[in-house]
């Protein structure tokens, strides 16, 4: 995108780097360079590979092909430390602290300042405080890292990698989802600072206007492969949103002229108190039988939240919940279960499998009691309910006696979707169904909730994708730091009005 | 998109040779055991005579019942340490009932119960203790382990409360109570073979039921294998746990009660350290200590080993040290043969990806 005349130097390049896991092709042979001195904008939908590259540039994973250039030189870094010793630093998106310990001890962790063979505490505690101040925090070296806000945390995430001598590469996925406006001020300001010194900056966000504000270049991925790298001055906002959605893959129909049914879900004035401010602002809407309702928002925006308040696992939120028009607020899962709610989580290998359980006993844990004749299992009983499920949710597998694990993760996930539809729901939760799944596995996936809504059942859709929100929600609610910012249905669902309503009121 | 073959077709002679050695090392308890019978048989006379066999099953059923109240707990990811203690607290209980009656002080009358009485009370003692346990750990959040192991020294306490540390040395109750009969339990035989040994088998066979055939056996597996996907299936999780515990100290309270027959008094400090031989049982017939995974027939089976491990070398004139010393080692080269197979299931199940 530079011509030969522009001076910028490039500081890494990445050729035809591909990443294979069990399953999944998470990289496509992408092709990456990096400026010095500039902020390298990386963007892509979750699962596009973002985080993939990044970790291993920074030395986190191997590539499965493809070389890296660093300076000219190839190399290739077998762990972090590596990595920070060449000059590379990563900022991850998940926390990486002790919380036990106390912001000086976090900020040495494993690079040790000694004297004598001995801690040098006086020069750790001093040389954390010039990096705090520098990063305007009024932060004690031996304040335990646990007892701060996430957000001051996530500066010490920062600082962490401001103390490496010799910066030459910093990678920030995601910095600013739990920063306060003021705290990203800071941030920017760092940013620029760092770019003076030279630093080449990787950024990795899904705030459209962050990246305008402080990009020089974008580089954009899908589905594991590069789709385009262009200067920020050259591109705009619907440029960004075309080559990161695509148009490729499998369409989804849409029923658009479908009857829906009566209101089985009302929620009025939801407030959820999160350590610092609201995560739910007063948000209400009510759902019906057969609807898609999607919720749109960017990270952090509540979006889980209200999955989890509905399911009975945040017992903090307070406001009003009506199921088929009666009062009822949730009290636990099983209870909500009971009362006709399935749950499909986000994270499926932490909270929707149970890894040393077989394919057929993961879809059926939630409903064995349909299956018991007092408390004795029937087994030709679940045997119909499992070959039924995996017949229905085109599940690829050999034999359901199978561990899960040996499933890919489209096939995981249809498992996670159809041990809930055997409890028979009425109210089908569905949070970022898709993430880290393939193409075609997210087409099954969408197929079987389209059937699923036909049927009646009422699904909420909770997703950071723009076009699954565009091409299956009937309806969108869009959320920003926990408020109600726009809602959308038929025509009016597109591309720039749930983008501007999800970036609102910054 | 097609998805990627993440290795390369292993030709079919390294399959086979993978399958075989899976054969060997699923089966490699009973393998160990049949090892251990052998060796033995070879080594001391009249080994494998039916009384010497009887004689030896009598020491394994104690262990193998309380392995199966562990394998309940550990599969669910938990630890019951108090199982020893519970068993000398139970005789102390079973005895002191059959050996003073209960006295009530105050209407100054001593009620005496019946045998089956007092087992029956005796066993709802231990589920009680272990409810305790349980409910420490859910209500409470104390983690399993210092929740048990201070019932552990609460229990072993009481049990010498209970006596001022002296035994009740007359379990043999009198006609004139209607409290004969206790010995029995320890000593009776029905169809050549120990009482005790058609308890261990009753309770094996109920036991391997409830984990296989009922919606509760799954969901301590479900439970032990992920907790929290576990609690978003609807899995009552605090239940289980609670009733895990609760299992664990009936199945000591039967030990308790099987030891307190078998010598016919009831002696506080009986079982001390057996909560150990417990966990080694459970571990040695394949149950992970992280849970979700084990078997009542590998906890019987890892019984036997013991059992006839340490019969064997007693029978052969190992010293008590050495015992030690060989026992620890098997046990830690059980699990280091767990681990191996865990590998080797994973890698297989991954080949077998669609």
């Amino acid at each position: 995108m530079y011509e030969k005349s522009d001076t910028v130097e490039v500081c890494l390049e990445a050729k035809q780097i591909s990443k294979i896991y069990p399953g999944t092709l998470a990289l496509d042979k992408v092709d990456i360079k990096l400026y010095r001195g500039k902020v390298n904008v990386l963007i892509g939908e979750n699962g596009a590979g973002k985080s993939t590259l990044m970790k291993i540039i920074a030395g986190v994973e191997q590539p499965t092909e493809g070389t890296i250039l660093f300076h000219g030189n190839e190399v290739s870094f077998t762990n972090t430390r590596e990595a920070a010793e060449a000059g590379i630093g990563i900022i991850h998106q998940e926390l990486n602290l002790f919380p036990n310990l106390t912001v000086a001890q976090n900020i040495f962790m494993a690079r040790e300042k000694t004297k004598y063979g001995k801690i040098n505490e006086g020069e750790h505690n001093k040389q954390t405080k010039d990096v705090l101040q520098k990063l305007e925090q009024a932060i004690e070296p031996d304040k335990i890292v646990g007892e701060l806000r996430v957000g001051q945390q996530q500066i010490i995430e920062i600082a962490k990698t401001m103390i490496q001598k010799e910066l030459s590469i910093l990678i920030m996925d995601e910095p600013t989802s739990s920063l306060s406006n003021k705290e990203v001020e800071v941030l920017f300001h760092l940013i620029e600072e760092l770019k003076q010194q030279g630093v080449a900056i990787v950024y990795i966000s899904h705030r459209m206007e962050e990246i305008m504000r402080i990009g020089d270049t974008v580089t954009i991925l899908r589905d594991g492969k590069l789709v385009a790298s262009e200067r920020v001055s050259e591109i705009d906002l619907p440029w960004i949103v075309e080559k990161m959605v695509g148009h490729s893959g499998k369409k989804i129909k849409k029923n658009e002229h479908k009857k829906l049914g009566k209101e089985i879900l009302k929620v009025e004035n939801l407030v959820l108190p999160r350590e610092d401010g609201l995560a739910l602002d007063d948000v209400s809407f009510s759902l019906f039988e057969g609807e898609i309702l999607g919720i749109y928002g960017m990270l952090g925006a509540g979006r889980t939240e209200i999955l989890e308040c509905l399911m009975g696992r945040n017992k903090d939120v307070k406001g009003d919940f009506f199921v088929d028009g009666k009062y009822a607020k949730p009290k636990s899962v099983p209870d909500q279960i009971s009362k006709g709610f399935a749950y499909i989580p986000e994270d499926r290998q932490k909270e929707g499998l149970i890894q040393s359980l077989s394919v057929a006993k993961n879809l059926t844990i939630s409903s064995l009691k349909n299956y018991t004749w007092f408390f004795h299992l029937l087994k030709k009983q679940e045997e119909n309910a499992v070959t039924e499920t995996i017949k229905n949710f085109f599940i690829k597998v050999s034999n359901s006696d199978l561990p899960i694990y040996s499933l890919s993760g489209g096939n995981q996930q249809k498992v996670v979707i159809g041990k809930s539809i055997l409890t028979s729901p009425k109210i089908l939760l569905l949070d970022e169904p898709t993430r880290g799944i393939d193409i075609s596995a997210k087409a099954d996936v969408f197929e079987i909730v389209n059937k699923l809504a036909d049927q009646g059942i009422a699904v909420i859709l909770v997703s950071s994708e723009l076009n699954e929100m565009i091409n299956v929600a009937d309806r969108v609610i869009v959320l920003s730091k926990g408020k109600v910012t726009g809602e959308f249905t038929g025509s009016g669902v597109n591309e720039q009005s749930l983008m501007r309503a999800a970036t609102g009121g910054e | 998109m097609p998805e990627p073959t993440p290795s390369v077709e292993k030709p079919l002679k390294q399959k086979q040779s993978r399958s075989i050695k899976m054969v060997l090392l699923k089966g490699r308890t009973f393998i160990a055991l049949i090892l251990l019978l052998i060796i033995f048989s070879m080594l001391i006379p009249n080994f494998l005579s039916p009384h010497n066999l009887i004689l030896i099953s009598k020491h394994v059923v104690l262990y193998a019942i309380l392995g199966i109240g562990m394998t309940f707990v550990i599969v669910t990811g938990g630890i019951d340490l108090s199982v020893g203690s519970i068993v000398g607290l139970s005789a102390m209980f079973a005895g002191g009932l059959i050996y003073e009656g209960l006295v009530l002080d105050p209407f100054g009358v001593t009620i005496y119960f019946s045998i089956i009485n007092v087992i029956l009370l005796t066993l709802i003692f231990g589920a009680l203790i272990g409810s305790v346990n349980g409910f420490m750990i859910t209500k409470f959040n104390v983690p399993p382990f210092i929740a048990t192991l201070g019932m552990l020294y609460v229990a072993r306490g009481f049990a010498l409360l209970r006596s001022e540390g002296s035994t009740f040395p007359n379990l043999s109750g009198t006609a004139e109570h209607g409290n004969t009969g206790f010995s029995i339990l320890g000593s009776g035989t029905v169809l050549g073979l120990p009482l005790s040994i058609w308890i261990m088998v009753l309770i094996g066979v109920i036991a391997a039921y409830i984990f296989k055939k009922t919606p509760f056996g799954w969901h301590i597996f479900a439970v032990g294998g992920n907790e929290k996907a576990a609690d978003i299936s609807g899995v009552r999780v605090n239940k289980v746990k609670l009733l895990v515990y609760m299992v664990s100290g009936l199945c000591a309270a039967m030990v308790g009660l099987i030891v307190a027959s078998q010598l016919g008094a009831a002696h506080p400090a009986t079982g001390e350290t057996w909560e150990l031989n417990a966990i080694a049982a459970t571990v040695l017939g394949g149950t992970s200590l992280a849970g979700g995974r084990g078997s009542i027939g590998g906890t019987i089976m890892g019984a036997f080993v013991i059992g006839v491990l340490s019969d064997g070398m007693v029978m052969m004139g190992v010293s008590e040290f050495w015992q030690m010393v060989i026992t620890g080692g098997v046990i830690v080269l059980a699990v280091i043969v767990d681990q191996f197979q865990g590998r080797l299931q994973h890698k297989m199940a991954l080949e077998q990806r669609v």
